[in-house]
């Protein structure tokens, strides 16, 4: 197969970090270094994962990629095409719908002009399909922006969050 | 009561069992069925389906018996309510986002979960909701996708991941998203990839050239051996309105297990091409005529006696492909011995004969497949495993997975997928070298005197690490192998590598043994189609001209059994100008070529292998003989009938037989019970290697390219390893040569040479190019290993 970039694609200070990761666990189980790598890569690369920086991760942990996009594409806090700078999940899951996700979804969905899944065409803004419980049931409904919890959403409330993402 | 066995019972019947296996295991040997999909024998048990719930006594809940271990007076019931229950809900999950399509799906009437489903679905759905939709990705020339089918058992995934040793497919995304692909479009390359098809229980992963082209029932299956390799794997033809339409495999555990390479199953797609020769051909003022055969053959018998009566019967060199049957071998060396010549040769592709007198009765592994896998130590020497035998490297693989030490010689590196003891890679000029620092590192390791006969090659070489830990492995436990590959026989200083290999495996007590080329050179040989042996190995008065000999001192007149000289021989452009040269060509052939067109006076059309009775040997010393399925195409005719009849019309002595039955009566007779014969070095004249001038030509016969059947096959054509036709160069030469990745490079030697796309691969030892053998684009270059020059254009 062919690879989309090599392990030197990785910057040096990264590729450091990952063989630090992969110094914590037993020999053979590079693998386990897969998450970290791709957190770090996702971040180096404007909030999304694209084969190269998958493929550069697989070469560098000695795995075939099929590994590494299993592992990308499994998880849905890696996004493997590119999204906008910030990045919305309002949750959806069983607690969030009794308490009216689903108006705080719709209002979002039209203030913003897109659907859940779309990013703004400014590239401001990715409303995420959110799948799972964030488990900040006690507060629902609720969404996560860029790794912060907000809690007992309004309408006006989710105005004002939006309204102050850069 | 041994604390290895313990007692269950399945369905109240009382059974013993091995410690550690998994109840699924136990019912199977019991012939109690019971229903899966993700289990299978050859993979690891992932347990995912579900399909397979049974009841254990004191369990809450069914439990899944392919994960479920034995224990001491366990009492499992397949067919209580509580187990029959879970297997219909599991099968009602799987089947929700089935599409049902079984009508137009291929699969239907193979199909596992069409099966199950008769027997433990539901009679209506009651899933309403939307199903969901998949997109299939294209994995290449073979492997049809239909993933809307797929239950998600993994088994493909697992298979690439275990048997394959590569994972090319996976399992992305999750839950209602998961897809089974390779996430990024490419096609899935092994060279066994075709298993997924077996594998696959729904018809997710189905036969690509197949493709609606019949249904299981309406077909026939017939066995047969597959004729590419000397591993013999054996299949089944599935044959419809006399139609060989695809093969897959027969399970022989000592053999093919369950698996069959790519090249078995998808080289039948090469017996309809339009390059089959359907009528005898002769030829006349406006090029090759269509002719009867009666015209045919008086014609071609008149024609050898002309050629002898004139030249003398030396003046006749006769070829054979080494994938013809013994049957086959043994009349065509009879006809040719019968006309006073023994210029016969089989072994097209080699071009050191010096040891010719000290080597066995015939090529052969010196072990057999299943022996591998027990083996401690190993050492092969020049042989890319996979290219050239897929099989026979699953088993060696297997056996490194399971901890045999293999160590490896080699003119490139070679991907093997397995734990090896340590690759030695050098230029083609020093191989001789490189085998030579083992056998001195193994001399030192086990305290054992160098052979005298290779004494003047290990003068002055200090063995390296690499061969040193090859050594190591090697001299690991009791019992040992080595053995030669196909690149070790093609090469100009065969004699003094195999020299090595027998002094190694002498000094480690381990078995030797070749890896030879085609489907029967065992049969080949001992059928006596060699120039210094007649049948069973009895050497002849006087030895006749070798296959190199016959191409570089051209002979009068050519009879040739289904080979392609320009493409077979070591050097193919010296065996097309003989060709060419010459004042008769006749020809047995399956299917036409450039060459034949032009060169050709008289072309008789032969069948391929599944299209008579025949019989090979494969590299284990086993014969397997199989019926003929098909019908040859038009007039063509299975070749035995047409020697048979040459022989009549020649009046010579032994061509009598009625059927093939007989002739392989006769052959058994005249061959006796050789056995394989002492290997030693007799009389062999070893000389140090010479390194020649420019970079060293590594001429691999790419893995589609082995035989005029493969070569036909469309589809084994596209895949990546059917597009082969690349100047490999090591990085270093490629900066030297200012030569970039895709480049058009020359590859000449002399006047000779030919044009190609450059590959820049890390795989190659500075100073060498790998260019292919057995191509249209590289056949004007000539030597398949030695000196050539690189210039880009
Ligand atoms: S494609 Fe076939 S073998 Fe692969 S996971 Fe799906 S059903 Fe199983
Ligand atoms: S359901 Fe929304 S946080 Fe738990
Ligand atoms: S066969 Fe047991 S879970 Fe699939």
């Amino acid at each position: 197969m062919k690879f989309h970039a090599t392990k030197e694609f990785l910057p040096e200070d990264m590729r450091e970090m990952i063989n630090e990761r992969v110094s914590r666990y037993p020999e053979g189980w590079q693998r386990s270094a897969v998450i970290d790598a791709l957190r770090e890569a996702q971040h180096r690369n404007g909030g999304y994962l694209d084969e190269r920086w998958m493929d550069a991760i697989a070469d560098q942990l000695d795995l075939p990629p099929i590994d590494v996009y299993e592992v990308a594409t499994f998880y849905s806090m890696f996004e493997t095409r590119p999204v906008g700078r910030n990045s919305v999940s309002i949750c959806t899951n069983i607690s969030c719908m009794l308490r009216g996700s689903d108006e705080i979804v719709e209002h979002a969905e039209k203030k913003l002009g897109i659907k859940v899944g779309q990013t703004t065409s400014d590239g401001r803004v990715y409303l995420k399909c959110e799948e799972e419980c964030l488990a900040a049931c006690k507060g629902a409904p609720m969404m996560m922006v860029n790794h912060k919890y907000h809690e007992n959403l309004t309408p006006e409330k989710v105005d004002e969050i939006l309204d102050g993402l850069e | 009561m041994s604390d290895e066995t313990v007692n269950i019972e399945i369905n109240g019947e009382p059974l013993k069992a091995r410690k550690g296996q998994m109840v699924i295991e136990v019912a199977d040997d019991a012939g109690i069925r019971i229903p899966r999909f993700c289990y299978h024998k050859k993979l690891s048990v992932a347990a995912n389906c579900r399909m397979c719930l049974v009841e254990l006594e004191k369990a809450p809940k069914p439990m899944p018996a392919c994960a479920t271990p034995v224990g001491e007076g366990m009492k499992v019931y397949t067919q209580s309510p509580k187990a029959l229950s879970a297997q219909k809900n599991t099968m009602e999950f799987l089947l929700i986002n089935h599409p049902l399509d079984c009508p137009i799906c291929d699969q239907g009437g193979e199909c596992e979960l069409q099966d199950l489903a008769l027997g433990f679905g539901r009679g209506v759905s009651r899933y309403t909701e939307g199903k969901r939709v998949v997109s299939d990705p294209d994995l290449g020339p073979l492997i049809s996708t239909d993933m809307t089918r797929c239950i998600h058992c993994t088994r493909c995934v697992r298979f690439t991941e275990e048997v394959a040793g590569y994972k090319e497919l996976g399992a992305t995304g999750r839950g209602e998203q998961m897809r089974i692909g390779t996430y990024i479009e490419q096609t899935v390359d092994h060279e066994l990839s075709g298993n997924v098809i077996d594998l696959c229980p729904v018809g997710a992963l189905n036969n690509k050239p197949f493709r609606f082209r019949g249904r299981a029932w309406e077909m026939t299956q017939h066995a047969q051996v597959s004729p590419h390799d000397p591993v013999g794997s054996n299949l089944w033809a599935h044959v419809l309105r006399g139609e060989f339409l695809r093969a897959v495999p027969r399970d022989n555990e000592s053999i093919n297990e369950t698996w069959i390479a790519d090249r078995d199953r998808y080289s039948n797609e090469g017996i309809y091409s339009e390059e089959r020769v359907t009528t005898p051909l002769l030829r006349g003022k406006d090029g090759l005529q269509p002719v009867s055969w009666s015209e045919a053959l008086e014609v071609a018998a008149k024609t050898l006696s002309d050629v002898i009566r004139e030249h003398g019967a030396d003046q006749l060199g006769a070829l054979a492909a080494p994938g013809a049957s013994v049957e086959e071998h043994f009349l065509f060396q009879a006809l040719v011995r019968g006309l006073g010549s023994n210029n016969l040769d089989h072994r097209l592709g080699q071009v050191d004969f010096r040891s010719d007198g000290a080597e066995g009765h015939y090529p052969w592994f010196g072990i057999t497949l299943e022996e591998i896998e027990s083996l401690d130590g190993a050492m092969v020497i020049g042989s890319s495993l996979r290219k050239e035998a897929p099989m026979l490297a699953h088993r060696v693989r297997k056996a490194a997975l399971n901890g045999t030490r293999v160590g490896l010689v080699n003119p490139a590196h070679y991907s093997y997928q397995f734990p090896t003891s340590g690759h030695l890679v050098r230029h083609g000029a020093e191989l001789v070298t490189a085998a030579a620092e083992v056998v001195v590192a193994l001399s030192e390791q086990l305290k054992a005197s160098v052979p005298e006969e290779v004494q003047g090659l290990v003068k002055n070489v200090e063995p390296g690490a690499e061969a040193r830990a090859i050594a190591e492995g090697l001299a690991a436990g009791e019992s040992r192998w080595v053995m030669l590959g196909q690149l070790a026989r093609s090469h100009p200083n065969w004699s003094e590598l195999r020299a090595l290999g027998l002094a190694a495996a002498g000094m480690a007590n381990a078995r030797f043994g070749v890896l030879s080329d085609g489907g029967n050179s065992a049969g080949a040989a001992l059928a006596g189609v060699l120039p210094h042996r007649g049948p069973g190995a009895q050497a002849v008065k006087d030895a006749g001209l070798n296959a190199h000999e016959m191409f570089v001192s051209p002979r009068q007149a050519y009879l040739l059994l289904d080979c392609e000289p320009a493409r077979d021989a070591w050097d193919s452009a010296a065996a097309r100008d003989a060709m060419a040269g010459a004042d008769k060509v006749i020809a047995l052939a399956s299917f036409m070529n450039e060459d034949l067109r032009q060169q050709a006076d008289i072309v008789l059309p032969v069948g391929v292998y599944a299209e008579s009775f025949g019989t090979r040997v494969n590299g284990e010393g086993r014969w397997q003989s199989s019926q003929g399925t098909v019908q040859p195409p038009g007039e063509a005719r299975p070749a035995w009938k047409i020697l048979r009849a040459l022989g009549n019309v020649l009046e010579l002595d032994g061509f009598e037989q009625m059927d093939p039955e007989e002739v392989l009566r006769d052959a058994r007779a005249a061959i006796g019970e050789p056995g394989p014969g002492e290997e030693n070095l007799d009389g062999v004249e070893l000389a140090q290697p010479a390194r020649p001038k420019g970079l060293w030509r590594l001429g691999e016969m790419p893995i589609y390219a082995v035989d005029a059947l493969v070569r036909r096959s469309e589809p084994l054509q596209q895949t990546r390893d059917g597009r082969a036709a690349e100047a490999r160069l090591a990085p270093a030469d490629a900066e030297q040569l200012n030569v970039n990745d895709g480049d058009a490079v020359r590859v000449s030697l002399g006047n000779r040479g030919c044009r190609l796309l450059a590959r820049i691969d890390t795989a190659l030892p500075k100073g060498s190019v790998a260019v292919p053998v057995g191509l249209a684009e590289t056949e004007g270059l000539g030597p398949r290993h030695g000196g050539v020059t690189v210039e880009r254009i």
